[in-house]
């Protein structure tokens, strides 16, 4: 037993003793790239200590294997009141509302993902290929129509998944608008907890008026299908809100983001444009490089020792993805885009119980749409200079606000 | 090779029937790993032992078999 881990030459700790602060600037000019302290504190020590703004000290994990390994680890806990924020003080973290399975663990957790996984499975969501094809036609066919320059997130990037996910949901597309805006302050980390309490509470009364005219008159969706479960009205209301928010925010930042990133490497995008049968792989090398949303938190348990380090019951560890998935003791070169390459493994769907739910519907969207986007348009262009792209910086998922784009007419 | 599947464990992620659709499937109902093949050729193991790495639950377990003719990989 040491007393003072600190002094003990078994851990790296004591080369590095002081809790760093968590890094959130991006290198200038590298807007697909992680703050480049993050490289730098992973190399020193892939786990160690880390400030928080409420005075707690906790760990960062930014090793690819160490954040693996904790994602897995049934000793942490993904309970928000458990937890710790990154950002800012915010005080005590309520607990998960009902339906936001997120921030369950095991059996509660459970419950809930064993109503939904049967839904969201390869087959499944390759059967509905076609349709995401068929719409991603008509979003093409509407840029075409109006012409360059297009706003590309707002004709493109958000119609895809946000169509699709009503459709899979059973929630009128009409509402769009409605879901777009709420989902955006739910996920805005400049929002007050007011304006958020909100933006949630007009999603819950919407999906719990939805909830029960599915149950007087089920239609062929999944909310409806649900309602023949043990899920209360408010449980199921819940899962509509967390699942629309997943759909209708995740794969829309990697569309918009992702043909930035590949209009940024043009013999990337021309890799792409020309071989249509790159499109599964780029995919996941767009998911690993870009990994828009991150990173999580997790609360240890019970006392756990990992990767020569001391986690105490009730700390807090945030996994960085974005830094896991840059891990050059993983990945060749990380900080290239290189759609050639074999980027599976990466942890940009998260891992362990809680990985992404819907990663098989996303895997489908941006295969298909961003092939479809570079056969279209093949002279495909930013409209403005690159640096005048507004990013998302303050956003739970990463990604552009807009994107102008345009292209020869033929 | 020898398959052993945790169903208790699965999360329905599909990382199996994405990386080895020859040896692993998802049952329609409920989402869960389905063994398609106990001893598949040695033409799939490569994508099984991968799948078996990338499964979130940890839900597969893969062991290589001491069967006559079955080459040993490191």
């Amino acid at each position: 037993m040491h007393n003072e881990p600190s002094t003990s030459p078994v851990h790296d700790a004591a080369q590095h003793p002081e809790p760093v602060t968590l890094p959130t600037e991006r290198p200038a000019g590298c807007p697909f790239d992680p703050p480049a302290e993050l490289a730098q504190l992973r190399e020193e020590q892939p786990l160690r200590r880390l400030s928080f703004p409420d005075g707690h000290t906790g760990w960062l994990a930014t090793g690819h294997s160490v954040v693996r390994s904790i994602m897995a680890d049934p000793r942490f806990s993904a309970r928000y009141e458990l937890l710790h924020y990154p950002l800012a003080d915010v005080g005590d973290i309520p607990p998960a509302p009902p339906g936001e399975f997120l921030g369950l663990d095991g059996l509660e957790h459970t419950r809930y993902r064993r109503l939904l996984m049967g839904k969201f499975t390869v087959r499944r969501m390759r059967q509905l290929t076609e349709r995401v094809e068929q719409f991603t036609a008509e979003c093409l066919d509407a840029m075409e129509s109006h012409g360059g320059p297009v706003d590309l997130v707002e004709t493109f990037a958000q119609p895809i998944p946000g169509l699709m996910i009503c459709e899979l949901l059973g929630v009128p597309y009409a509402e769009r608008d409605f879901f777009q805006e709420h989902v955006t302050t739910l996920f805005n980390q400049a929002a007050s907890e007011e304006e958020r309490g909100t933006a949630m509470a007009a999603m819950m009364e919407y999906l719990q008026g939805l909830v029960l005219a599915k149950r007087a008159e089920p239609t062929d969706d999944l909310l409806s299908d649900l309602t023949t479960s043990d899920l209360t009205d408010e449980e199921l209301s819940g899962v509509g809100v967390f699942l629309l928010a997943a759909g209708f925010d995740t794969t829309a930042n990697m569309l918009g983001l992702g043909t930035f990133a590949l209009l940024s490497n043009p013999d990337q995008l021309a890799a792409l444009r020309d071989d249509p049968g790159l499109a599964e792989g780029a995919v996941e090398e767009l998911m690993r490089y870009l990994t828009v949303a991150d990173p999580t938190l997790r609360s240890a348990l019970e006392d756990v020792e990992i990767a020569g380090q001391k986690i105490k019951a009730g700390e807090t560890v945030l996994l960085s993805f974005q830094a896991a998935n840059r891990d050059p003791a993983k990945f060749l070169e990380p900080d290239r885009l290189d759609l050639h390459r074999k980027a599976t493994g990466h942890v940009a769907f998260g891992h362990g119980p809680h990985q992404c739910l819907g990663q098989q519907l996303a895997r489908v969207e941006m295969a298909v749409a961003f092939p479809a986007l570079l056969t279209r348009f093949p002279t495909l262009r930013l409209a403005v200079p690159a640096e005048e792209v507004p990013f998302r910086a303050n956003m739970n998922i990463y990604g552009v606000h807009r994107l102008l784009v345009t292209w020869d007419k033929e | 090779m020898d398959i052993t599947l945790h169903r208790d464990r699965c999360v329905g992620a599909g990382m199996c029937a994405l990386t080895a659709p020859g040896v692993f499937d998802q049952d329609d109902e409920d989402g869960r790993v389905v063994l398609l093949d106990t001893k598949p050729s040695p033409a799939h193991h490569a994508a099984a032992r991968l799948a078996a790495g990338l499964c979130p639950a940890a839900a597969i377990t893969v062991t290589a078999a001491r069967e006559p003719g079955s080459s040993s990989t490191p």
